[in-house]
């Protein structure tokens, strides 16, 4: 059964984490993370969650909890952003390449200087190479279906996975949504079985020093795991669509596009709700525009979004975090994905909004209508 | 109880009972006259094999061996250099969470990992009371990297990037005092040097929960400029001067000397069996050994 309901975005996440029965929680404040947080500690308050919530001193703690929990074999959950998600890099990096499953929210937020609280996904992204899978959710709905996803496929492929919801725009907002039962949540995910852990009836040590040739081994079978990755989570994807009746992929299309149009919008994140409405209204204007939303970022679904945009000859990316020196994050790697196409369309590049500056269906529609203007080979700001 | 497991391990003739069970296997990587390998061998001798090993970047992160082999009998977690605090806390809860409280999780860190980049991390684990015991094994510097000072180095050594030694506007952090401010479960400082005393606070801080802190002084030959063979002589001297005093932290918080050497020595002739010390002057060390008689006197014996 799934119970309907109106909660914030960050509860909705609380309750997917719940559904999941972490036995460890740790975290540390960050805007516009707390309320995960709040909302699991009240749950682990008053007894609706059998977890143990440890209130660490910095977010480099809270991962290396992580580390240590999962280590012992304990199913364990944190959230961060922004800064804090950048202070986890180091034990990000470590966390993949020990093998070990985790589901972490992160509330996509900008870096500073200059101080900034609102949503971009610089943060997210500057973690691409650490070795985790990334999930980017447009809804509430989604973000709490994801979560227990997540958990079954990181338990299945013992590598981490980052969920990512747009900081304000969907943590602080609230929406309509239906919470799975216990029992259905029970039926999909198992409890974890870690196939070694921290017991001293059978004393491992995890983590030694490997060298050259060995290390090269071990990173090239986490290479070899993540390339699988994108059909293990379809798998899993799909029997969530049969437990849950609510069905995600990698690549997704807006309803409200063109499929047959030879031009398309691609983006990633709730920004996805407001291209929705430009395109609505550009194709009833008579602007036949298609919509690509990349849910998954790693591993990169390159032949997806290469079959979803093979027939184009423009491409508008729109980015939300950037390499300096480089160009739009998501333009990169949606370039690098086109080359192999015997006919590739043209990409252009550009930076919709950083730090929360406000993105209106007007900003979309003012971009589509007037791209004979943008480059195709550098970077377009806006005025 | 304390008292009675300590006597007890003693046979009807005096004589001291060790365990002849290993938890560190021999061939190992530990350099000859290791202060930190003997250290951690009686450690886990004294804590037994129902133990997990936390431990961050540090000598004993080579020591104990690289992949596909491991020197310990027990569990090993390696982890980064910040947060072996943090580690051992998710080890602990996760354990406690199964029901596995037997389980002692022993956090197993250098000096650097410990007074420098792995501070902030025991501070919250201490303020939690997590569970847990932490031990410092101190060498005074970062000696894995190939001796760098660290904030445990005592001011007038020669490091590497201290070449002169000349630099004395840094002193050597009070760790216990830094801990023991935390309101830990247990607190001492302790050296193989001395191992009745050793085995003693080790037992202890078994039998006791919350977070227990242990200061082991451990030599280290090639960083303390001493031959391999002076170790134990040269860390048992730092006892017996008066530099490295035996404390343990009594219930009211105070700490006590738990071995007071019926003759004290000089502190310069603890420094001066050591080449890390070779450029210190007389006024130097006279200065040195003032600052020791002072701190003594704040110590019950």
């Amino acid at each position: 059964m799934q119970q309907e309901a109106i909660l914030l975005g960050s509860e909705a996440i609380a309750h997917g984490v719940r559904l999941c029965r972490p036995e460890v929680i740790s975290a540390y404040p960050i805007t516009p993370q707390t309320h995960i947080i709040e909302t699991l500690s009240e749950m682990v308050d008053s007894g609706e969650l059998d977890s143990r919530f440890i209130r660490v001193e910095s977010e480099m703690s809270a991962i290396a909890v992580m580390l240590g929990s999962v280590s012992a074999g304990s199913r364990s959950f944190t959230a961060s952003s922004s800064q804090g998600l950048a202070m986890m890099h180091e034990l990000l990096h470590w966390y993949a390449g020990a093998r070990l499953p985790l589901v972490l929210v992160n509330s996509n937020r900008a870096l500073g200087a200059p101080w900034n609280i609102w949503c971009d996904q610089s943060d997210s992204f500057s973690q691409r190479d650490t070795g985790w899978l990334q999930l980017y959710c447009e809804t509430s709905q989604e973000a709490l279906d994801t979560i227990i996803i997540a958990y079954r496929a990181s338990e299945l492929l013992m590598l981490p996975i980052m969920v990512m919801i747009d900081g304000f725009i969907l943590s602080h907002t609230m929406e309509r949504l239906l919470i799975p039962d216990q029992e259905m949540v029970d039926s999909y995910l198992p409890p974890y079985q870690a196939p070694y852990r921290l017991d001293p009836e059978n004393p491992l040590t995890f983590g030694a020093a490997a060298q050259p040739d060995l290390f090269y081994e071990l990173k090239k079978h986490l290479a070899g795991t993540m390339a699988e990755a994108g059909e293990l989570l379809a798998a899993c994807e799909e029997e969530f669509e049969q437990h849950f009746g609510r069905r995600y992929g990698a690549v997704m299309s807006g309803v409200e596009g063109d499929r047959q149009s030879p031009l398309a919008i691609v983006c990633c994140g709730a920004l996805t709700g407001t291209v929705r409405v430009a395109v609505e209204e550009l194709c009833q204007e008579g602007v036949a525009v298609d919509l690509v939303r990349l849910r998954r970022f790693r591993p990169f679904p390159g032949a997806e979004l290469a079959a979803a945009l093979k027939n184009k000859q423009e491409v508008i990316v729109l980015n939300r975090a950037v390499s300096y020196g480089a160009g739009g994050t998501l333009s990169q790697e949606t370039r690098a994905a086109l080359y192999h196409l015997p006919e590739r369309p043209r990409v252009y590049d550009v930076v919709i909004s950083l730090g929360g500056r406000e993105v209106f269906p007007s900003t979309i529609k003012k971009i589509v209508r007037e791209r004979a203007a943008l480059s195709p080979v550098t970077g377009n700001w806006l005025d | 109880m304390q008292q009675e497991s300590f006597a007890n391990r003693f046979t009807p003739d005096c004589r001291w009972q060790i365990t002849p069970a290993e938890l560190v296997a021999s061939g190992h990587m530990g350099c000859p006259g290791c202060g930190a390998s003997l250290s951690l061998r009686h450690a886990l001798k004294v804590l037994g094999p129902e133990t997990v090993v936390v431990m961050p970047a540090c000598c004993w992160a080579i020591i104990a061996g690289g992949q596909p082999t491991t020197a310990l009998g027990v569990p090993l977690l390696h982890t980064p250099f910040a947060v072996a605090a943090a580690a051992a806390t998710g080890t602990r809860q996760a354990l406690l969470a199964q029901g596995r409280e037997e389980v002692t999780v022993l956090a197993w860190a250098g000096d650097g990992g410990t007074f420098d980049i792995g501070l902030q991390s025991i501070s919250g684990a201490v303020e939690r009371g997590e569970d847990i015991i932490y031990v410092c094994y101190d060498n005074e510097a970062y000696m894995n990297t190939g001796i760098q000072q660290s904030s445990a180095t005592p001011p007038g050594t020669w490091t590497t990037t201290t070449p002169s030694g000349k630099d004395f506007k840094y002193a050597k952090k009070d760790i216990l005092g830094i801990v023991r401010a935390h309101n830990p479960a247990y607190l001492a400082s302790a050296t193989i040097a001395y191992p009745e005393d050793f085995y003693a606070k080790f037992e202890k801080a078994r039998e006791t929960r919350g977070f227990r802190f242990l200061h082991v002084l451990a030599a280290c030959p090639s960083g303390w400029k001493i031959d391999s063979d002076k170790s134990l002589e040269v860390t048992r001297m730092a006892v017996d001067s008066g530099v490295f005093p035996l404390l343990e932290m009594n219930l009211d918080g105070t700490l006590v000397e738990t071995v007071r050497p019926a003759k004290t020595i000089p502190v310069a002739n603890y420094l001066k069996a050591q080449g890390r010390f070779r450029r210190m002057t007389t006024e130097e060390i006279a200065l040195w050994q003032t600052g020791v008689e002072q701190k003594r006197l704040t110590n019950k014996a």
